[in-house]
Order: structure tokens, then C-alpha cells, then sequence
């Protein structure tokens, strides 16, 4: 990648992580950095509102938080028939980090690389050129090792709510006694029902991944084939995207609930 | 698009947030919107509860307005009754007092004429004895006659 931009040279800067170390131990520091930042924006925030949440008249930061709080606790309520003190606090975690990390697709898909490149002491005519060094990914949820991680942490619980509900024999039986209850086709069942449990932590990665992931490319491609007329090409994307973002979140959330609210029902 | 460490560190900041959000954002925020709503439960029972004391007030008050005029209307008409009443007992008293009194002159009156009467009944045998003395021109014993004088008297 030398010499003049090229539109894949450009796409692939922009499809590239910031990292770290070899082979597995490779780490994103974008992805990181990002979705730990936004994390703390989110815990931060809503706990300097919960630290002095009043009972009376609530300013309206407090109203707006509270908003979004009793949006999901309803979706909790409405969905989560058990009694367990982690699925609201867990759904509202992934609401609200999700659609922060999903915003980041809003903001202009140069503005941040560019200036991390300007930051790491490249010159504007390396970064013009598209032979800069540094990269910079800032829409963690287009990494699918978030949105993975995420999945990873709904399935630990599925598996551990599932076990501790039913026990472990209880939990078994689920995989191999359904749909059908034939000693004979046990091994179906349970080729079955593995897949489908393995199915739901990797749609709920995928699902997200795919989603932003493919926002966030058009966004680059608008950016890298359309020349001016990416001015209103942006916008009306980024219109449209607004619809996808808390679309996906609300998804991956309402998700995590129904998962974990089977994982809590006996059959 | 490979699965690498990255996984790991973003597994654990997720826990990390998870473990947060449960025992310090989630707790108090969800207390406070579940107190606002029962304060404000209450507020509105409270608020119904004035609200059929205020109309069972509003009625016993029209209650006790309607016995008021009940009661009003029953002295007046008493009243009325008492006055008449004082008003005929009055009349038949000035009436039985006028009576009375006109009796009473009558009496007195009567009285006066018979007094007057006897008086001149005297004067008037008096004066036919003076009268029949002077017609005579002479001296009658008056004592000898006097059972035609009072015979006299009498007629008169």
C-alpha cells in the first residue's frame, strides 16, 4: 500500500484495527480503548444520577435516564417472568453500552482516524495518501470480538442459569429429550437442540457484527467512491442507520432477556 | 476478522460493567422511579379519597340546609298560628272588656236616673202639696192627706 489512494487501499486502512501482539494474543487497542471509554461514559453517567436519584421532582437528566431505565425494566418485566436481581441491571448494561458503541457509526468515518493519525505524528500528505500507519477503528461494535464477547458473556449465563435452575441432569435432559420424546432418537435430539443452543449466542454476535459492520462499510464506500455526492449520500445513510442503531441494540437486549428468561423456565 | 485476545479483555470489561450496573446504577435508579410511583399512587388515592369526603360533605351540608328550611318554615307557620292566635285571644278580651265597661256605664247610668227619678218623685210631691196649698189658700193638714199624696207620688 503504496504511493497513490486507491479506493481498496482506503477501505481496507479504514477495515483495519489498531493492535497489538501476534497470533491470538493480538489485541484490538481501538476496539478497546472505544467500548471501554463508552462503557465508563455509560456507568459514569448513570451513576452520578442514581448517586443522588430523588424521589421528588427529577431534573431532567434524571428523567431521561430514568427513561431508559424503566424502558428496560418493562421489556424486563414484560419478557422475565422469574425473580432474578441480574437480567434488568445485565439487559440494561447491553441496552445502553450497545447503542453507544453503535453511535460511534454516526460520527463522519474520517473525523477520528484522522486525527489519531495527526495524534501518532503522521504528516496531512501520508494520511491523504492512505499510506499511514496508524489505524483507528472507532465503531467497536464492527469488531466482531465485542460483539462476540458480548454473546460469550449472555451464553456463560444461559448455561449457568440453566444448570442451577434445572440442575445438571435437568439440563441435559432439555438437550436430548426434545422435540422428540423417543429413546430411539435421543442422539437426534441432542445433535439438535446443541446446534440451536450453540445458534443463539453465535446469531446474537453475528446479528450485531453484520449489521454495523455493513453500516459502517457503506458509510466507508460512500466516503471513498462517491466524491461530493457523498455529502447527501452520507446523510440520507446516516438517516436511515439512525433506524438500525437502537434497532440493534434493542435487539441484542430484548434477546438477552428472552434467552435467559428460557434458560430459567422448567419444562 | 479473527477471534483474538481482544475477546478476553472485552469479556471481562463486560463483566466489569454487569457487576456495576447491578450493585450501584440499577439498584438506586429503579428504587427511586418505584417510590416516585407508589408517592404518587398515593398522592392520586389521597386525592380520590378528598374528592368523595368533599361530595358526602357537599350532601350532608345540603341535608342539613334542606331540614333548616324544614324547620324554619315550621316556626314561621308557628309563629303565624301563635299570633293569630294572640290576635283573636286580644280581640274576644277587648270585646268582652268593652262589654263590660258599657254594662258597667249602663248600670251606672241607670243607677243615676233612678237616684234622679226618686228625687224628683220627692220634688214633684213637694210641689203639688206647695201647688194644692196655694190653690186652697188654705191651711191642710198635710198629715191628714198624706195617703193621697203618696197614692200621688205612686202614680207618678
Amino acid at each position: 500500500m503504496s504511493g497513490e489512494l486507491t479506493t481498496q487501499g482506503y477501505i481496507k486502512h479504514h477495515l483495519t484495527n489498531a493492535s497489538v501482539g501476534e497470533g491470538f494474543w493480538t489485541w484490538h487497542v481501538d476496539t478497546l480503548a472505544w467500548s471501554i471509554i463508552l462503557g465508563l461514559v455509560f456507568i459514569l453517567s448513570f451513576r452520578s444520577v442514581a448517586k443522588k436519584a430523588t424521589v421528588g421532582v427529577p431534573g431532567k437528566f434524571q428523567c431521561f435516564v430514568e427513561m431508559i431505565v424503566e424502558f428496560v425494566g418493562q421489556s424486563v418485566k414484560d419478557t422475565f417472568h422469574g425473580k432474578n436481581p441480574l437480567i434488568a441491571p445485565l439487559a440494561l448494561t447491553i441496552f445502553v453500552w450497545v447503542l453507544l458503541m453503535n453511535f460511534m457509526d454516526i460520527i463522519p468515518v474520517d473525523w477520528l482516524p484522522t486525527l489519531a493519525a495527526l495524534i501518532g505524528g503522521e504528516s496531512w500528505e501520508t494520511i491523504a495518501s492512505g499510506n499511514s500507519h496508524i489505524y483507528m477503528k472507532v465503531v467497536p461494535t464492527t469488531d466482531l470480538n465485542m460483539t462476540a464477547a458480548l454473546a460469550l458473556g449472555v451464553f456463560v449465563l444461559m448455561i449457568y442459569y440453566s444448570v442451577k435452575i434445572k440442575g445438571f441432569g435437568g439440563f441435559m435432559k432439555e438437550l436430548y429429550a426434545h422435540p422428540f420424546n423417543t429413546p430411539w432418537l435421543y442422539w437426534f435430539n441432542f445433535i439438535l437442540e446443541v446446534i440451536s443452543l450453540l445458534a443463539k449466542p453465535m446469531s446474537l454476535a453475528l446479528r450485531l457484527f453484520g449489521n454495523l459492520y455493513a453500516g459502517e462499510l457503506i458509510f466507508i464506500l460512500i466516503a471513498g467512491l462517491m466524491g461530493m455526492w457523498q455529502l447527501p449520500a452520507h446523510f440520507i445513510w446516516a438517516a436511515f442507520h439512525l433506524l438500525v442503531i437502537p434497532l440493534q441494540a434493542f435487539i441484542f437486549m430484548m434477546l438477552t432477556i428472552v434467552y435467559l428468561s428460557l434458560a430459567h423456565e422448567e419444562h | 476478522m479473527n477471534l483474538n485476545a481482544t475477546l478476553l479483555g472485552e469479556s471481562i470489561a463486560f463483566i466489569v460493567f454487569v457487576w456495576f450496573t447491578m450493585k450501584y446504577v440499577w439498584p438506586p435508579l429503579n428504587g427511586a422511579i418505584e417510590e416516585r410511583q407508589n408517592k404518587i399512587a398515593d398522592g392520586l388515592a389521597a386525592g380520590e379519597r378528598a374528592e368523595k369526603d368533599l361530595e358526602l360533605a357537599q350532601e350532608k351540608a345540603k341535608e342539613q340546609l334542606k331540614d333548616a328550611k324544614v324547620q324554619a318554615a315550621e316556626i314561621i307557620e308557628q309563629a303565624k298560628k301563635r299570633a293569630t292566635q294572640i290576635v283573636d285571644e286580644e280581640t274576644t278580651r277587648g270585646h268582652d272588656e268593652r262589654e263590660k265597661i258599657i254594662a258597667q256605664g249602663q248600670a251606672e247610668v241607670e243607677a243615676e236616673r233612678n237616684r234622679a227619678k226618686e228625687d224628683l218623685r220627692q220634688q214633684v210631691s213637694v210641689l203639688a202639696i206647695a201647688g194644692a196649698e196655694k190653690i186652697l189658700e188654705r191651711q191642710i193638714d198635710a198629715a191628714a192627706h198624706s195617703d193621697i199624696l203618696d197614692k200621688l207620688v205612686a202614680e207618678l
